[in-house]
């Protein structure tokens, strides 16, 4: 297998062509401008359409015009672009639109900085745009996962005719490591409800999100409902180190990179601490939350969004605390080590921001 | 005796929700008229966008996309990119285009994106029940403008001529559905824009000047006079631009 050394953001950018996405439409913004960049030089090679639009809400509704002809589509942009391109995520989720949307998450909120974060946390899982609807959200850790995860955005995304959200951050997309580029086969789906010409011979397909009369508007709504409560049941992913342990941190991103190091230094001095990573924070994973550890610690770089789903999961069965960094600064592997040394000693466990 | 004149059959026939005497109707007419001269109803995608002519995608029986508020020219751009053989237009009012849409229909036209625009002016929201529109003439009293629209609401635009300072567009056109003899002129701008598309030279739009009797709280009748004596002055009609860039993609 082909391995090559990649930036996050291009390492989304490689995993899309060969997951067969062929258009893409984004405008620029720091720390996710390499992905546009490298889709600039690679995408006509694939025979695919790249456009620099003149914002972010104009590469979005490029893009739900692109996926309703059934081209695999996607943009890409970070935490204030995602922001204005929020109304056409619901559009495209009640429209029942597939396509790709990266978030590399800055710091925020309004302008904030071009520091890493996690802090849009809230409007990928809770919804973000108006109305009733989810996006499968993915958050690799790893330049390896950006590259995984966006091949299986695009399947995620076709399977379920909705929008996937790849979620990662300002650390993710910057950072450069060894990438093992798989040659894939795109999968194809059967996407007879595009508008690609009737060619007169099938009556004309709508790609719409307007119902007045509200038996049809209830009816979309409950379709999109149950297919949510199989996503729930089916696509929950997840990594777990030490499964058992007393102590469980939940981290996902790049923050469960450190946390992984922090339960193995911990572990081998003899802490009982384990890791929940979630994979997917949309559907969040509850069924690693069915067995209750002596208490949990959600570490994010945000000021606690992902915790309110964990104290969801666990129910009130254990203590659930937080550790946080705000402003784009790193939680480091001591940071965290204390936590958890704080959390088994007793010691009050007020907000460690 | 052979039938003279009759339903074209790129529109569907079904009950279309356009008050009386609204100008919608006789525009999609001769949308539809053009996609059945140039025999292209199975090869088009048209784009509706928001506003009174939302349901445009339940009357055009070619393939239909429903746009966000002034998005229809990035959807379309969108559309004719993965389907660079097909026919695209939106269908757009002149709040989606002129005001919320305003910075999407300049970068489509300055792209020169192989699209075409029916852009229909009727100086007022119609869908919301009357408001002012960006091409509201000053002095229009609508329902936003109680006391006539003043100079700090803003000038009405004039939206093919800032089109076409752009060297994006290859075809910009405003014409009125007033009258018969316009209805007629009508329809040859908006077969011509399609004609343009299908040579693949670039963007073309078409301005329609059309009236919406129920919000200017005028009989059918006399909201045709009010665009014929007080919209045509403002927006004048005829070939705006013709010629220019070609597209490039």
């Amino acid at each position: 297998m082909e391995k090559k050394l990649l930036r996050g953001n291009e390492a989304i950018a490689e995993a899309a062509i060969r997951a067969g996405c062929r258009f893409y439409a984004g405008y620029p913004i720091t720390p996710q401008t390499e992905l546009s960049e490298y889709l600039a030089r690679h995408m006509q090679k694939a025979g695919g359409v790249f456009i620099q639009a003149e914002s972010e809400i104009s590469a979005i509704n490029m893009v739900y015009g692109a996926a309703g002809t059934g081209v695999r589509a996607m943009t890409s942009s970070s935490s204030p672009g995602i922001s204005l391109k929020q109304e056409a995520i619901s559009y495209m989720a009640a429209s029942e639109l597939p396509a790709l949307i990266v978030n590399v998450m800055r710091v925020g909120p309004g302008l904030g900085g071009i520091l890493p974060s996690q802090s849009d946390y809230f409007q990928a899982t809770k919804g973000g745009g108006h109305g009733d609807y989810r996006m499968v959200v993915l958050t690799p850790d790893s330049v390896q996962e950006m590259f995984d995860f966006t091949i299986e955005a695009f399947d995620i995304a076709d399977k379920y005719r909705m929008p996937v959200m790849l979620l990662a951050d300002g650390i993710l997309g910057q950072m450069t490591e060894i990438v093992a580029l798989r040659d894939i086969k795109p999968n194809s789906f059967e996407k007879s409800w595009a508008t690609t010409g009737t060619g007169m011979k099938r009556r004309h397909n709508i790609i719409n999100s307007l119902y007045i009369q509200p038996e049809e508007s209830q009816e979309l709504n409950l379709r999109l409902q149950m297919r949510y409560n199989i996503i729930k049941e089916k696509e929950q992913r997840y990594e777990i180190i030490n499964p058992e342990a007393d102590i469980m941190l939940v981290a996902f991103g790049i923050v469960a990179r450190v946390a992984k190091q922090a339960v193995a230094e911990l572990s081998k001095e003899g802490v009982s601490a384990g890791l929940i990573r979630p994979k997917a924070v949309w559907p969040f994973p509850e069924t690693c939350f069915t067995r209750a550890a002596k208490a949990y610690i959600v570490a994010e770089l945000n000021a606690g969004q992902m915790i309110e789903d964990v104290r969801l999961a666990v129910n009130g069965r254990a203590p659930v605390h937080a550790i946080n960094r705000l402003g784009g600064n790193l939680l480091t592997v001591e940071d965290i080590k204390q936590r958890v040394i704080e959390i088994v000693g007793g010691v009050p466990s007020a907000c460690a921001i | 005796m052979p039938v003279q004149f009759k339903r074209p059959e790129a529109l569907l026939d079904v009950y279309m929700h356009y008050c009386p005497g609204c100008s919608h109707g006789i525009i999609h007419r001769l949308v539809a008229q053009a996609i059945d001269e140039l025999g292209i109803e199975g090869d088009t995608i048209g784009v509706a966008s928001v506003g009174c002519s939302v349901f445009a995608y339940n009357y055009f029986a070619c393939d239909m996309q429903q746009a966000p508020h002034g998005r229809a020219p990035s959807v379309a751009t969108g559309i004719k990119r993965c389907l660079p053989d097909k026919i695209v237009f939106t269908y757009q009012g002149d709040g989606d285009l002129a005001a919320i849409g305003t910075a999407e229909i300049v970068h489509a036209a300055a792209r020169g994106e192989n699209i075409t625009v029916i852009f229909v002016n009727n100086a007022i929201y119609g869908m919301t029940g009357g408001q002012m529109a960006p091409t509201s003439l000053t002095g229009q009293v609508t329902q936003t403008t109680p006391y006539g629209r003043k100079p700090e609401d803003g000038r009405p635009i004039k939206v093919a001529e800032m089109l076409a300072t752009l060297d994006g567009p290859r075809y910009i056109e405003r014409v009125s559905v007033h009258d018969h003899k316009h209805v007629a002129a009508a329809g040859r701008a908006i077969r011509k824009a399609f004609e343009i598309q299908l040579r693949g030279e670039g963007f073309s739009l078409v301005e329609v000047l059309s009236s919406c009797p129920t919000n200017l709280r005028m009989t059918p009748k006399d909201a045709l006079k009010w665009v014929e004596q007080s919209m045509l002055s403002y927006y004048p009609l005829g070939v705006i631009k013709d010629g220019g860039a070609c597209y490039a993609g």
